[in-house]
């Protein structure tokens, strides 16, 4: 279903002249209210009249995540703090949060976007949508949540954590539609499966999950293993949080909310932007936002625009999965690798569980590669010849599709930790 | 004629072993026989106990991996050349003998000994027709 036919159909043209005025409003806005980009702006010899349309686009600086840490918590506010009524943050694993704040008119905003995710991902106003993503100041949670309520569903707000409680309330009130992280989907369908539940029991139809990349097999695995429809969805806390992009029925990638959100795709080393069908570092730039807008934030996640048409009818271009982050790759002895690609082989092997972690080292001159597997029974003989044949044979796929050679562990069972947020699957020991 | 063993995975780390024989004392399981087979990283756990489907359930709800597979459990004549005679008939069958390994205790004159063959049936056949007996399952839990 699409939610808001005028603006996820609109003409491009027309398109094209709605992101025009907003970027010429938003550039004005940060001009006048963020000492960050007046300044920036200056050292590049701008002011918010040399920005005409949407295609001035690239005369403007980038923004980075470090620009918000070295502003925090407040600093690039657009908005003054008494027409700010909400802060969420993102986790960093290296210092300071990530803090942003919304305006009434950004929450609104942030609830459609919202409501046409949950909408092209299956959930109609009739529809029970189970939110396991954490509440609190990470956005997945109460992003789901007030795109669920504005479709008019009936939304369980259940958070993260506690396993065999989710699968309770799962069975029990109904749900439809089960919004989390996918290595969380995954790990609840592996717990129903432990505790011996029947699936019939459960009325659970489509699977809105975010937050994490997710790749093409593990999407597949986690529709057999709970026989539903899985759509990727696409957002971070610095842009709004979910909702900035979500794929529809047709999963050929996620439409952009381009009417609130201008993709690019650049060159992450010459940082120029790259045609659209080019692989290369997502930019964003927000384009209604008065909390806190973002010019060509570096979003570090590596993908490539789509502008040919799909079927659903939306006009609104898509973004393909996310191949990873340009920060969650690991160079290998020059050789790019990103923990998708080792998913995906993984799960294209069968009987192969998707439970793995990366531990990269450096011995003497020599970076590293493990690739740390979990053992399942149908995996297990009597013999360890069988074993040492299946370690072979991930190792030779790995350097075949990947260029790079690893040694391949077996691990016990359920000893690579699960996440109940993202999944964490590199370890780097490396000191550089 | 067959009894059943279960392998257990194992991941060479210290305590690991420990921990998966403690599961099993803690649920009353008795290792009959075992025997490890093993890699640098990790190994596999092959061990005959008295309750198959207990250990397989307990083991399991600790989170190792286990599998069962069919073995022969053979009475052997424990004297020199007692082993000997026995493999070389079931050579001369063309069985091949893919490990063996023997019970922590044994009877009277007799070693047991237990054999994973790639023909389970022939080997069963071969061993009896030589005068070897076999044991049950009920007896080997008896042990």
């Amino acid at each position: 279903m699409i939610y808001d036919p005028k603006h996820e159909c609109m003409p491009r043209e027309e398109l094209r002249k709605l992101q025009s005025e907003r970027l010429i409003q938003t550039v004005r806005r940060i001009y006048d209210h963020v000492p960050m980009y007046r300044e920036k702006m200056q050292e590049a010899g701008l002011t918010p009249e040399d920005i005409h349309s949407i295609d001035d686009l690239h005369k403007l600086p980038f923004t980075n995540k470090q620009d918000l840490r070295d502003h925090y918590p407040y600093g690039l506010f657009a908005a003054p703090m008494s027409d700010i009524v909400r802060l969420q943050a993102s986790s960093g694993t290296t210092g300071k949060l990530t803090v942003v704040g919304y305006t009434a008119k950004d929450i609104d905003t942030w609830s459609e976007v919202m409501a046409r995710t949950m909408a092209a991902g299956g959930a109609t106003r009739d529809s029970i949508v189970h939110v396991a993503y954490g509440y609190g100041l990470f956005t997945g949670g109460m992003g789901a949540h007030y795109g669920a309520e504005r479709l008019g569903a009936t939304v369980v707000p259940v958070s993260a954590g506690n396993t065999q409680r989710q699968l309770m309330l799962l069975q029990d009130f109904g749900a439809d539609v089960l919004a989390c992280t996918p290595s969380y989907a995954l790990h609840l369908a592996e717990s129903m499966e432990d505790a011996g539940m029947d699936r019939s029991k459960f009325k659970l139809k489509y699977g809105v999950f975010g937050a994490e990349p997710c790749s093409e097999a593990m999407r597949k695995e986690i529709e057999r293993r709970w026989q539903i429809r899985v759509t990727d969805i696409y957002g971070m806390c610095e842009l709004t949080g979910p909702g900035v992009a979500s794929e529809c029925e047709h999963q050929t990638g996620m439409h952009v909310f381009e009417d609130h959100f201008f993709p690019e795709i650049i060159d992450p080393e010459t940082l120029e932007p790259l045609p659209d069908g080019e692989q290369g570092e997502l930019v964003f730039t927000t384009l209604s936002k008065e909390g806190i807008p973002l010019i060509r934030y570096r979003t570090r996640d590596i993908t490539t625009i789509l502008d040919d048409p799909c079927p659903c009818g939306r006009t609104l271009r898509r973004i393909k999965k996310i191949l990873g982050r340009s920060d969650d790759m690991v160079i290998i002895r020059g050789v790019n690798v990103f923990p998708s690609q080792i998913e995906t082989l993984l799960l294209e092997m069968g009987d192969v569980e998707p439970h793995y972690l990366l531990v990269v080292n450096r011995e003497g001159a020599l970076d590293t590669l493990e690739v740390r597997v979990e053992i399942s029974e149908v995996m297990l003989t009597d013999e360890v010849r069988h074993l040492e044949e299946i370690e072979q044979k991930i190792k030779a796929q790995i350097a075949s599709r990947l260029g790079v050679s690893a040694k391949v562990k077996l691990v016990e069972p359920k000893t690579i930790p699960r996440s109940e947020g993202k999944a964490k699957r590199v370890q780097d020991n490396r000191t550089l | 004629m067959f009894i059943k063993q279960i392998s257990v995975f194992i991941e060479n780390k210290k305590g690991r072993l420990a921990s998966l024989t403690d599961v099993l004392a803690k649920n009353g399981i008795d290792l009959i026989a075992l025997s490890m087979a093993d890699t640098a990283d990790y190994g596999i756990m092959r061990a005959i106990v008295n309750d198959t489907d207990k250990a397989k359930e307990v083991l399991r709800a600790h989170n190792f991996a286990v599998t069962t597979t069919e073995v022969l459990a053979a009475e052997v004549p424990d004297r020199p050349g007692g082993l000997s005679e026995v493999l070389v008939s079931l050579q001369e069958q063309n069985i091949s003998v893919e490990y063996l390994y023997s019970f922590v205790r044994s009877s009277n004159a007799k070693a047991l000994i237990l054999f994973k063959v790639n023909n389970g049936a022939a080997a069963a056949e071969c061993l009896t027709g030589k005068g070897i007996r076999l044991l049950s399952q009920a007896e080997v839990n008896e042990l």
